[in-house]
């Protein structure tokens, strides 16, 4: 009782009130706290958009020359089998004139079997400049390079989907997959 | 203006039951009946009647669409083709919301013209000035989700550019887009809770007018003069039927021109790509806000250039934000003691650039920006190819025939290929740059500075004075016009 004070004929001890003020606004923000997290983390990805996030593609289905465009999550994926042209093309490139130097082979990945499959190229579908989706062999305009052509600011990539010219600052990112067999292969996010 | 002592009178036996447990007949009536207006008000001062309107028509038109609409993926766009063809009187509806989403637009700009020309931002209308541009700041984000929901071709990349530019924040940026999407891409669960959120701003906005008109309420109207009321009998007149009567017959005017547009023009301001349904492996060639967002981003895309660790993306998300951030200090970033702009004959010509400077950035949104505004020179095309001793040798043409010629005149083993050399211009980027600049500099500069450097011409002694204009007394209003 050392700060007591008399407030309508009663003694006050202020030390008491001051703890109860802060246990009680304590209390209040640890309720506030809990009450954000399941509002807050709601709008995060559900389980189901998680699950969603892979995708098997069946390579041996795409032509020669032609692609397939898949959408995973929402997001677009160029699976290519390049014809021979279009992979000498790709690797009879000066690594150090391209403005993000990737030889061919470091954007490929390993069959089962170890060996490289030249003939399927998988990359991101987004153009890096502004997430176009560009045009490719079914779209009748290859760009300068003939690989893939970004019709919004005119952004080209060349048969390994390395930028060669335009304001894309960056080569078309290959996305985690692996061959689950020699005929398919499977992209997740 | 608060403080003015309640004139209201229950009339009957019910009122003054009423009046003694909710005096809200009182709060109406002492808040838009008797409320002492200034007698100099112009038809700029409508305004506020006119976007009082406007948010009613579309909440109202809103709620009717939201039970027809679909708010999923699959059915979003067919349900509003339903809108349009089957439910009855849809299409008027549909019509009414969108283009009135323009006319709300269009409103509140001029509103904030007024208010920036009048300085209605000065003490003591700072609060009310901070809350008009949470409203304006509100519209925006209103505006942003519900042109997502007809799930076309525009809504969905628009979302998706918009969306991107949070991205581009530094280790926070993804995380957040991740978390506002609710997924890897924009998707169903985007389009539902874009949704939810259309539907709930409005209310929210609804409540901040009502605290902007309370805080209107506190000092009282600002007026074209800038001299605060000195005395109410001489200076202000009742709201009703004075002011009631004119904003009544500028918000006819108004919607008039509204009903011409929704009637005569309703696609005009919209884009016919988005009645395209969304199709995520497929980017429009162009891609555009709607008009009344174009001059933010003009300033998005004016920033082509990195400064320091920050790249050109970042920076132009940062000054995009800024251009409306900066709107919340103008009554600290303002210095001159002078209100209106009739009395500062020199911050009335930055004043009226500044006006050009938005609407330009406008234009320069809209366009391509590296279009030429003005050519210096012809485009030329550049056949390029490797000579006889494995050098890269280049021509240049005018015509595309001579090119072709060229091409098919050099060995095939030459790689020739034909690129089109653009010529050095003044493009719509560099004018862009420029006015994103005078647009910011108007803030953080010239108001400033020019408070502290300009002589304003006399303001009148009161606003009772200014009305009778060169008579000195009262009586003399009475003698005869000439």
């Amino acid at each position: 009782m050392t700060d007591a004070t008399i407030e309508h004929g009663e003694s006050v001890d202020e030390e008491r009130r001051d703890f109860i003020h802060i246990a009680t606004v304590a209390a209040a923000g640890v309720g506030a706290a809990a009450v954000a997290i399941p509002v807050v983390a709601q709008m995060l990805p559900a389980a189901d958009t998680k699950a969603a996030s892979s995708l098997e593609v069946d390579i041996s289905k795409v032509p020669v020359g032609g692609e397939i465009r898949v959408l995973i999550g929402g997001k677009p994926f160029f699976v290519r089998h390049r014809t021979a042209a279009e992979i000498a093309a790709a690797e009879a490139v000066d690594v150090g004139t391209l403005p993000e130097p990737e030889t061919d082979e470091e954007r490929l990945r390993p069959t089962p079997s170890g060996e490289f499959n030249k003939a399927i190229l998988v990359t991101s579908g987004a153009c890096t400049h502004l997430g176009c989706v560009p045009v490719g062999p079914g779209g009748g305009n290859l760009g300068d390079y003939g690989g893939w052509y970004c019709p919004c600011h005119g952004s080209h990539y060349d048969t390994s989907g390395r930028i060669r010219k335009g304001p894309a600052p960056s080569n078309l990112p290959i996305p985690d997959y692996r061959y689950v067999s020699e005929s398919v292969i499977s992209i997740s996010l | 203006m608060s403080g003015h002592e309640s004139t209201y009178k229950p009339a009957s036996g019910f009122t003054r039951w009423l009046d003694d447990r909710l005096p809200i007949v009182r709060l109406a009536h002492d808040s838009f009946v008797d409320f002492p207006t200034p007698k100099n008000l112009n038809y700029w001062y409508t305004f506020g009647g006119i976007l009082a309107v406007c948010l009613a028509i579309q909440i109202i038109t809103g709620v009717v669409l939201a039970m027809h609409y679909t708010p999923t993926v699959d059915e979003g766009f067919a349900s509003v083709e339903r809108i349009m063809r089957d439910v009855p009187y849809g299409w008027l509806l549909r019509y009414v919301h969108a283009n009135g989403a323009s006319f709300f637009f269009l409103a509140v700009y001029i509103h904030m013209f007024r208010g920036l020309y009048y300085g209605s931002y000065k003490a003591p209308r700072e609060v009310l000035w901070l809350l008009g541009c949470i409203i304006f700041f509100l519209m925006i984000a209103t505006a942003f989700l519900g042109y997502m929901l007809p799930w076309g071709q525009m809504s969905y990349h628009g979302a998706n550019v918009i969306t991107g530019l949070i991205g581009a924040l530094p280790i926070i940026g993804e995380p957040i887009q991740t978390w506002l999407m609710g997924g890897p891409s924009i998707g169903n669960a985007t389009l539902q809770r874009f949704f939810s959120l259309h539907y709930l701003l409005p209310f929210m906005i609804a409540g901040v007018v009502i605290l902007h008109i309370w805080a209107l309420h506190v000092p009282g109207n600002n007026n074209p003069t800038g001299v605060e009321v000195k005395e109410v009998k001489k200076d202000t007149v009742p709201f009703h039927p004075y002011y009631t009567v004119k904003d009544g017959f500028a918000i006819v005017v108004f919607l008039i021109v509204f009903a011409i547009f929704v009637f005569y023009m309703p696609t005009v301001l919209g884009h016919a790509d988005n009645y395209i349904e969304a199709n995520p492996l497929v980017t429009p060639a162009h891609i555009v806000p709607e008009w009344y967002l174009l001059p933010f981003y003009a300033i998005l895309r004016a920033i082509t250039f990195d400064i320091g660790p920050i790249d050109a993306k970042l920076l132009g998300v940062i000054a995009m934000f800024a251009s409306i951030a900066v709107l919340f200090m103008v009554p600290w970033l303002d210095t001159s003691k002078v209100k209106s702009m009739r009395y500062r004959p020199v911050a009335k010509q930055f004043f009226f650039g500044f006006v050009a400077c938005s609407l330009l950035l406008g234009w320069c949104g809209a366009v391509n920006p590296d279009d030429p505004v003005i050519p210096l020179g012809e485009d030329k095309l550049l056949v390029s190819y490797t000579d006889a001793n494995g050098f890269v040798a280049t021509a240049e043409f005018d015509a595309y025939e001579e090119a072709v010629a060229e091409v098919e005149s050099l060995p095939a083993d030459s790689g020739a290929s034909i690129s089109v050399q653009k010529a050095p211009a003044f493009r719509f980027v560099h004018l862009a740059q420029i006015l994103t600049v005078y647009y910011f500099a108007y803030f953080l500069v010239i108001l400033p500075l020019l408070g502290l450097r300009e002589k304003p011409k006399n303001e009148p002694e009161s606003i009772h004075k200014s009305v009778l204009g060169g008579h000195k007394s009262s009586d003399a209003a009475l003698a005869p016009a000439e």
